[in-house]
């Protein structure tokens, strides 16, 4: 095993990676130049600039960089090449699925019958996305057994907040809103999950999880009651465990008048195998940017449409897409008197939905059974390998099989050696791999939580194992080179800490330093 | 027949292998921990698996049936906007090394987004004349709905002001945003010139208001030249100056720093964005230098720092105030934002530079005033409404139905403005109409024909 890989460093000069394009910039350079207004206009309409009244007339320039169109695209090329990505290589981020993300859904995203689309053009002009969203919508429905599926969230947050507003709406509507003041989460839920509901005005209780890393139903019961507004719940878990209680569960939540919301970020593993709308969930958002294979562009744009059964279809966002049969066009129904209004402009990050469109037709119900189960196969196989190696365990009932991830713990080699999981996932970087995810969820010590997807190699697992293996031998033999990792990225182990304490997050806050 | 796809590189044998190692038989025993009672029991009810080359054909059989401002002229804007997007922009931005990869917390090897981050949020702070700006949030909408929050945070007072004219969506997500938390309150505007009312807005705000909102130019492309008052106002009563802006104007207009803005929200999209059917959008979302408002800022924030070596280099910083650290007592839910519109705001930004976003500007402003001078002189016409100066957008009324003068545009093969009869019922039938760079001479001149001979023809 070597180590093969070197990220590109581009640097000029001493401790300055690639300049800040403003450091580049000349006065008088352009990159590009904007229409002249046409002298036909000009003769009609005079100076418009003097037309603007003086209080908020520009009087002094702004400080953009101004750059060549050569320099501007070896500027960003050196950029991209200091970036890791999927198309480099193998991202085991767990939770995050990073699959690998289809070309032909790119080049369709970027037709001009799509991309130079207005939001508010005429019905008539704009039927055929209309149509795709409105299959989508049916698809997204079957794929999770739900009734009807609203586009417009634009992430899984987003989602989650859309749902936890159909919620709140809900409970309003039933006149139980103001005694319903709760929604609980396990601990060892998303993080959002709890933001989410807090920012929908939800109190949060969080109930800890079992010895068996799943939902500990005697706290589940003392925690649920009259005041519970509802539960949020990923399954399979943050550990890539299956909640084998899920009836039970839904049962204890529903009895109590509550309502329960599937977290769709791990849907991946489980496409075709079991919906959410069958384990007894009422709302539910997809992932498209995980599940559905679009690409996360360095933290979104990606889509969060959200499912909900039909008892809460009246709630969705505005507008609906609908289809009137007799006429055979399709049409948006602004008119929705129960809706919770809208969460964002216009109908959803359309550009995103295509591709997962694209996905979804590329691969049928028998491409999605295989992405479930090549997933699955994948990281319980990493998990086994993982487990063996010395210094590394799989907590929580190891005997289990895992689904779309496993969570790795380094406690042992902490404890041994004195290498951590986050020096682990450091040295990774040195490989051209990247980490996975570290230190989550939080009932785990030292976590690794891994998930490879099924759009690997075999070749590739068998590579990440005997790295880690690698690693291993070198934490228990020479651990400085783990402690100072990574060596071999553009730059070493950055000070995260220096960067809170003393923030510096544009080019003016840095030029008021130097 | 064994299931063969693209993107799904496990053979038989790679199967079996690793089947082996688990010592099971099938992948199905991986599924047996799900209770039968849920498993689903069926093939999914979706369409057959299709090659590319069907693929392909289908999507753009579909997709045929729309029509773009490239077949007709279209005079839309309302939040999104129509501009053109440089070759280069694109080419860039979609780089996969910057597309195809996740949000950058293993910072080591994520330089190249972080860095592209870090000038974006300091090419809004020069547009803007704030000094602090986030990684991006969803679109102007979400980040009015921030920004309110925000503002209740920092001010521990409850109340919201926004102005009459605004973005009805824009004001339906704050509603959405606010609920049960913050009382939004409208402020009517000057009928004659469709600018905030100041005398109304003085009567509003008291020691009970957080934030007070205003757009510039406003919804109706009415420039709101009486902003440094309206901020003079805010600070009095202690309540913040949250300042919403279309971002094509700033190259013309004052930046709302020079006027006292605390926070400045607006879209990104017009800023190198294609409209894609209204998404991506990007909210831009910045705020002066105050430790206050920085703690409480939504959304991602880029920071430069060391690393081992003392090389620059660049982080997610100040996390202690996001989701993933602080759960339930974040400032937002916000994890995915729209990370990679915000690196193509940035490169359009650098690529026009300060001198063409003024050029920018001022075709805009040029073309509109045309199109409104032209439209005026057309009998049963009346553009604009309000005696005041107009960026890009203005309303047009007319004395025939604005249904009916919208339909008998398209079969003229135009595409006139949106319909906003009701979201402002008080101004009779009225269309906002939108003219940016894109529009060539020969299009305002086909739209103008077409309202003359709407006008004259009852046909």
């Amino acid at each position: 095993m070597t180590e093969v890989f070197n990220q590109a460093v581009w640097k000029e000069k001493e401790k300055v990676l690639e300049p800040l394009i403003f450091e580049i910039s000349v006065p008088e350079r352009v990159g590009h130049i904007l229409p002249k207004t046409c002298e036909k206009v000009t003769r009609e309409v005079g100076d418009v600039l003097k037309t603007i009244p003086e209080k908020i007339k520009r009087k002094t320039s702004i400080g953009l960089p101004e750059v060549s169109e050569p320099q501007l695209t070896r500027h960003y090329l050196h950029l991209a090449q200091m970036n890791y990505a999927v198309d480099l290589g193998f991202y085991p981020l767990g939770s995050c699925t990073m699959k690998y993300n289809p070309k032909i859904n790119e080049e369709i995203a970027r037709m001009d019958k799509i991309s130079r689309l207005h939001p508010y053009q005429d019905v008539s002009t704009v039927q055929g996305a209309l149509e795709l969203l409105y299959r989508l919508e049916k698809m997204l429905a079957e794929i999770s057994g739900m009734a009807r599926v609203t586009p417009q969230p634009s992430a899984g947050a987003h989602g989650e907040f859309t749902g936890l507003c159909i919620m709140r709406k809900y409970h309003e509507e039933k006149g139980e809103l103001e005694s319903r003041r709760e929604i609980i989460v396990p601990d060892s839920a998303h993080g959002t999950n709890p933001a989410s509901a807090s920012m929908a005005g939800f109190n949060v209780v969080t109930i800890p999880s079992s010895t068996d890393g799943c939902v500990d139903l005697e706290a589940l019961r003392g925690a649920a009651g009259e005041q519970t507004a509802g539960l949020i719940l990923t399954n399979p878990n943050t550990l890539g465990i299956f909640e084998e209680d899920i009836l039970t569960i839904s049962d204890i939540i529903h009895n109590t008048g509550g309502l329960l919301y599937y977290d769709g970020a791990n849907l991946n593993g489980v496409l075709n195998k079991v919906r959410p709308g069958d384990m007894g969930f009422d709302i539910v958002h997809f992932n498209l940017h995980k599940t559905f294979s679009t690409p996360h562009g360095g933290g979104g744009p990606g889509a969060g449409p959200v499912g909900v059964k039909d008892k809460l279809v009246p709630y969705l966002p505005v507008p609906t897409v609908e289809y009137d049969e007799e006429r055979g066009v399709y049409y948006l129904d602004h008119n929705r008197p129960k809706s919770v209004g809208k969460v964002k402009g216009f109908f959803g990050n359309f550009g995103v939905i295509v591709k997962a469109y694209s996905y979804i037709l590329s691969l049928g119900a028998e491409g999605l059974n295989e992405v479930a189960e090549v997933a699955v196969l994948n990281a319980n196989y990493l998990a086994k390998k993982i487990e063996e190696i010395r210094g590394f365990s799989l907590p929580y009932a190891s005997d289990k099989p895992r689904k779309h991830e496993c969570v790795i713990s380094a406690a042992q080699l902490k404890a041994e050696t004195g290498v951590t999981a986050l020096d682990v996932a450091k040295r990774i970087l040195d490989f051209g791999i990247h980490a996975p995810v570290v230190y989550f969820p939080q009932i785990v010590e030292e976590a690794l939580m891994i998930e490879p997807t099924e759009t690997e190699t075999k070749e590739t697992l068998d590579r990440f194992v005997s790295i880690i293996k690698r690693i291993s031998d070198e934490a228990y033999n020479s651990p400085e080179k783990v402690l100072n990792a990574p060596h071999h990225t553009s730059v070493g182990r950055v000070d995260e800490v220096k960067a809170a304490r003393k923030p510096i997050l544009s080019w003016k806050m840095y030029q008021k330093e130097v | 027949m064994v299931f063969k796809h693209q993107y799904i590189p496990a053979t038989e044998d790679d199967k079996k292998a690793m089947l082996e190692e688990l010592g099971i038989e099938s992948v199905e025993e991986l599924y047996k921990d799900i209770p039968r009672k849920t498993r689903l029991n069926k093939r999914l009810n979706l369409p057959e698996s299709q090659v590319e080359v069907d693929l392909n054909r289908t999507v753009e059989k579909l997709m045929n049936r729309n029509v773009t401002h490239k077949d007709i002229p279209v005079f839309l804007g309302s939040g999104v906007w129509l501009h053109y997007v440089p070759a280069v922009v694109k080419s860039l931005t979609f780089l996969p090394e910057f597309q195809t990869s996740y949000t950058p917390y293993q910072s080591e090897v994520s330089q190249g987004i972080l860095q592209a981050l870090f000038e974006y949020q300091s090419m809004i702070c020069e547009i803007t004349g704030m000094d602090i700006a986030n990684a991006s949030m969803y679109d102007w909408a979400s980040a009015l709905g921030e920004a309110a929050l925000m503002a209740g945070r920092v001010t521990k007072r409850e109340e919201f002001l926004v102005p009459r004219i605004i973005h009805p969506e824009r004001r339906a997500a704050l509603e959405t945003y606010t609920h049960n938390i913050m009382n939004v309150r409208e402020v009517p505007y000057v009928r004659e010139t469709g600018i905030i009312d100041i005398n109304a807005l003085e009567s509003m705000v008291s020691k009970k208001t957080a934030g007070i909102y205003v757009e510039n130019p406003n919804y109706l492309g009415v420039m709101e030249f009486e902003v440094a008052e309206i901020g003079r106002i805010a600070h009095e009563n202690e309540a913040l100056f949250v300042v919403g802006v279309d971002p094509t104007s700033l190259g013309v207009l004052a930046s709302p720093g020079q006027y006292g803005a605390d926070i400045v929200i607006g879209e990104g999209q017009p800023l190198g964005i294609d409209p894609c059917f209204g998404g991506p959008l990007i909210g831009l979302f910045a705020c002066r230098e105050d430790k206050t408002l920085m703690r409480n800022m939504p959304g991602r924030l880029i920071g430069m720092t060391e690393d081992a070596q003392g090389n620059r280099c660049y982080t997610i910083t100040l996390q202690t105030r996001e989701q993933h650290i602080r759960r339930e007592k974040a400032t937002s839910n916000i994890c995915s934002n729209e990370a990679l519109c915000a690196v193509q705001v940035a490169i359009y930004l650098a690529c026009v530079g300060p001198s063409e976003l003024a050029q920018l500007g001022e075709t805009c402003m040029a073309n509109a005033k045309y199109v409104m001078r032209r439209i005026n002189e057309i009998e049963g016409f009346i553009a604009p409404l309000f005696e005041s100066t107009h960026f890009k957008e203005f309303t047009v009324n007319s004395q025939k139905s604005v249904e009916e003068v919208h339909k008998k545009l398209l079969d003229r093969g135009v595409h006139g403005g949106k319909i906003i009869k009701s979201e402002f019922p008080e101004l009779g039938e009225t269309s906002l109409y939108c003219v940016t760079e894109i529009h060539t001479v020969e299009d305002m001149d086909k739209l103008v024909e077409a309202l003359t001979d709407i006008s004259c023809n009852s046909g």
